[in-house]
């Protein structure tokens, strides 16, 4: 009988999900705002209804307590968070709100079954990340001064990367983290945002060609550092979002052109210079290769997805374990196997959905400094996203980074709040300048 | 703040968004190809251990022969213990396999689909309720239960194997190798079949995994490079065998040293002449004989859905008198499985054209609806018809004038060529039968070999004799 259940929840929540993500592309086509609230709320109660499924499945499966009391902390949070944001920021983009909070729930439930130490302790962090975080909108309206300190990003976020390249502790052969105070801190999480933010002040100020040298130059020392310290796919993500960057400033097709090839020559050059990256590669053409060695953790995350197939496993019917940092990396792999392929492809199109969002803000900003930050930021998450679930899934070679809030890791969570802090901070300020528009016309 | 200096921003920004749209839009469409259409080829493997855990919810269903007798099932007890069974017990050993103790053979090959089921929904629900398991899947594969039966009792007590193959589909009708083990007892045998000083390797599939020599089977590899270096005028070649052809130092013997005596070129195929193939190596192209053999698939992985050794051919431009004696009456250092052999053979049958052999011909669900079929795929042309025209008549003649004479009926015509390969000096030969009938119109395909089984023309010519007999007289 408990099979049967767990069996009809699971289509249940692809079904749910399935909703939700329809609405989350419906929500463009509408243009007033009642309409817009009424999807949120719809949005809302869908979420609402896959988290209670989930867990329901959970304690079914685990008949542990804790699980419930762990259930009801995050409602109290999801409930507190929505209602928060809110009330303080009358004019918010719901939209975005909500999908960060389904992302976050897709994550504890994941993380939930894969370990629930790992579990309890995300959750903590996204707390704190929230609480944090609340007043990012907040700064971004009153302090000016944001796009006055290029060279503290800058070279803020060289010394950081710098350190960790030094002094950071490895782990599956690349430098990404030290330990702060006990805490393990990865520093390249955050740069992401300095780094944005380095290259939109420089780019605001000026793109004469001089400009224009100085900031790849910067640029490539942080990409530098991270090749150096083997974090791969974090250096694509930076080299490509300088690329476009300085597209986006300079309009010029040229530099999109001479950076794309550029980018070529790079990576066939890692390719030659380091045999991690002929390691990769070689797992991704054949993992089957190696099965046992460099193909396996690429060979488990198919196996994951494949045996799941469209419908998943159920949750704790599958082995995700088996595949290494599977909560970190690989979250995807584990969604997919036990939840479905339908419902791993609904939280890629959410993913999709809040970079849309992004874009949209870039779009809508009339200050050259906002919109490359708004673009910057939403360029960062997109290929995050796409090296993510490419790399799980053998499209593209794995690089080794990220789900955005659905992963576990700390500084992950942390930087990922800030970036959408600042993304609901413009599209704030957006609103609330439109609204003083009307008014005084 | 500044107005912007870009004014084309927003629409660059646009062509960006749709570049990254495509990208993921591009990921999904991979996505979905891997659940629809690899997803199942990639699973079956046996580092994924989820499978095992399939077993929890699914009683492992049944491997059935072309005509539906059960070759493997799962009886359940009323306790719930689970018991596989294989009614032919050794008969079937390899083709079928083992699953205890890990998996081989069709066992191993279609794990997946026998632990999945698709019994219909409603099914499904009672079984849940009655916390019952699904029946899972049935594999009916392409073997025929009377060919298996008598190449087992042909090869009898000797050790060997026979592989039957359809030219035209790749369908194997059946795989034998001796010697064999009981799949019934085998948890008990276990430590007898594997222990160090037992040497006889009852768990391989000589089949698809044995490398032998050759022998003169390989003569079909040298005459068609002969024929491709001489198209219009291989037929004039003549030879005078007095039953030992020296060569400076070194001297090829024929069969018992029998001398055939003048002989064109057909004749020394068909009389399997050692001296005349010694010598037309000698005449001919080194890397061509080398490109030939590697067309026909040796040095090659065959990328079959079953585990199969690769063939071997080593020698090139370059080699010595000795060895190229050796080597192009399929002595020396080249090996061939019984499997690749039947290969060969079926594609000169199939008029130049090589079907992929596969076992399981669909998978369908306890009701006896098909779940999934499999279709024959061709491998790619390995010689042209022309070639493999000419081969036939070459290997026509083999049965109605030379060493296939056990062949010889008015029942059908047969295509074929005899080997006796010598593998140690002081032991007898293994004997070698590959051909395929009718000539005309081949509906199957032989490869025969017995381990030291003396002559190819005595000893396994006759065992591919009682299936062509078998297979006609239905």
């Amino acid at each position: 009988m408990i099979n049967l259940i767990i069996d009809v929840s699971r289509y249940l929540m692809i079904l749910l999900i399935a909703l939700y993500t329809y609405l989350n592309f419906r929500y463009f086509s509408f243009q007033d705002d009642k309409r817009k609230n009424s999807i949120c709320r719809r949005q809302n109660i869908l979420m609402f209804l896959i988290h209670l499924l989930a867990y329901g499945i959970i304690w079914l499966e685990t008949k542990d307590e804790r699980m419930l009391v762990f259930y009801g902390a995050q409602v109290l949070f999801f409930f507190g968070y929505l209602f928060l944001y809110r009330l303080f920021y009358r004019n918010l983009s719901k939209l975005l709100v909500n999908n960060m909070c389904m992302l976050l729930s897709i994550g504890f439930i994941m993380l939930t079954r894969l370990s629930f130490d790992k579990a309890v302790k995300q959750f903590t962090i996204v707390v704190v990340a929230a609480a944090v975080t609340c007043i990012i909108p907040f700064i971004i309206d009153r302090v000016w001064q944001l796009s006055k300190i290029p060279w503290v990003y800058g070279i803020g976020g060289v010394i950081l990367l710098g350190i960790v390249c030094v002094a950071g502790t490895t782990s599956y052969g690349a430098q990404l983290s030290i330990g702060v105070a006990g805490f393990s801190f990865q520093p390249s999480e955050f740069v992401k945002i300095s780094y944005v933010f380095f290259i939109a002040t420089m780019f605001y100020r000026s793109v004469s060609n001089r400009s224009i040298l100085l900031v790849s130059g910067i640029s490539a020392l942080h990409v530098l550092i991270l090749v150096l310290s083997k974090d791969l796919g974090s250096a694509l993500i930076f080299f490509i979002t300088y690329v476009f960057m300085l597209f986006i400033a300079t309009g010029k097709w040229r530099y999109l052109l001479g950076g794309t090839v550029g980018g070529i020559l790079a990576s066939t050059l890692a390719f030659q210079l380091f045999s991690h990256v002929k390691t990769r590669v070689a797992a991704w053409l054949n993992p089957w290769a190696d099965i046992a060695g460099k193909g396996y953790q690429i060979s488990q995350s198919l196996f994951a997805i494949g045996t799941g197939g469209w419908f998943g496993m159920g949750l704790y019917r599958g082995m995700p374990r088996k595949i290494p940092v599977v909560e970190k990396d690989f979250i995807f792999s584990a969604i997919s196997e036990e939840m479905g392929g339908i419902f791993a492809l609904c939280v890629l199109l959410i993913c999709l959905g809040c970079f849309l969002q992004f874009m949209m803000v870039a779009g809508n900003m009339q200050a050259v400094f906002y919109k490359l930050i708004a673009f910057g930021l939403g360029m960062i998450y997109a290929i995050q996203v796409f090296l993510t679930v490419g790399g799980v899934t053998k499209f593209i070679p794995s690089t080794g980074v990220t789900l955005p809030l659905v992963s576990y890791g700390g500084s992950s969570v942390l930087s990922t709040f800030i970036i959408f802090g600042i993304i609901q901070g413009l599209y704030i300020l957006k609103r609330n300048e439109e609204e003083e528009d009307q008014y005084e016309s | 703040m500044k107005a912007n200096a870009n004014p084309k921003a927003n629409h660059q920004i646009l062509i960006l968004t749709y570049g990254i749209v495509l990208l993921f839009i591009g990921l999904v469409v991979y996505y979905g190809y891997f659940l629809q259409v690899k997803s199942d080829s990639v699973i079956n493997n046996s580092y994924n251990a989820r499978l095992d855990s399939f077993a929890d919810r699914v009683v492992r269903g049944e491997i059935r022969s072309s005509n539906g007798q059960v070759l493997a099932r799962t009886d359940v007890d009323g306790e719930g213990h689970e018991t596989r069974v294989y009614p032919f017990d050794s008969m079937f050993a390899h083709a079928v396999g083992y699953s205890v103790n890990g998996k081989t053979g069709l066992e191993a090959q279609s794990n997946f689909y026998l632990l999945t089921s698709h019994v219909n929904i409603i099914e499904q629900v009672i079984n849940e309720l009655s916390s019952k398991k699904n029946q899972g899947d049935n594999v009916v594969t392409t073997l025929d239960v009377d060919l298996q039966k008598k190449a087992y009792e042909a090869l009898g007590k000797r050790n060997g194997a026979v592989v039957v193959m359809e030219p035209d589909t790749g369908k194997i009708l059946a795989m034998v190798s001796k010697p064999d083990y009981n799949p019934n007892t085998i948890l008990s045998d276990w430590n007898s079949l594997v222990a160090e000083e037992n040497t006889s390797g009852q768990l391989l599939n000589r089949s698809t995994q044995g490398l032998y020599p050759p022998g003169s089977t390989f003569k079909i590899v040298t005459a068609l490079e002969y024929i491709r270096e001489n198209p219009e005028n291989y037929k004039d070649y003549v030879f005078d065998c007095d039953g030992i052809y020296e060569n400076g130092d070194y001297s090829i013997k024929c069969y018992h040293e029998t001398a055939h005596g003048h002989q064109n070129f057909t004749q020394a195929f068909a009389n399997s002449c050692n001296g005349a193939f010694s010598n037309l190596g000698l005449m001919m192209d080194l890397n061509g004989l080398k490109n030939t053999s590697e067309q026909l698939l040796f040095n090659t992985d065959l990328s079959l859905p079953f585990p199969s050794n690769r063939s071997s051919y080593i020698m090139a431009q370059g080699a010595d008198t000795w060895q190229i004696l050796q080597t192009a009456i399929g002595q020396g250092q080249t090996q061939i499985t019984p499997l690749h052999n039947a290969m060969i053979t079926a594609a000169i049958a199939n008029g130049g054209t090589l079907m992929k052999p596969y076992l399981i011909d669909h998978v369908e669900n306890a009701g006896g609806d098909i779940i999934k079929k499999f279709v024959p795929q061709a491998y790619g042309n390995i010689m042209t018809a022309e070639e493999s025209a000419k081969m036939t008549e070459l290997m026509q003649a083999v049965i109605t004038e030379g060493t296939g004479s056990a062949l010889r009926t008015d029942a059908y015509t047969v295509a074929g060529k005899t080997g006796s390969a010598e593998f140690d000096k002081n032991k007898e030969t293994h004997a070698w039968f590959v051909g395929y009938a009718p000539a005309e119109h081949p509906k199957i395909a032989v490869s025969v070999i017995v381990e030291e089984g003396g002559s190819g023309g005595k000893t396994a010519a006759p065992i591919a004799r009682s299936l062509f007999d078998l297979y006609f007289s239905r």
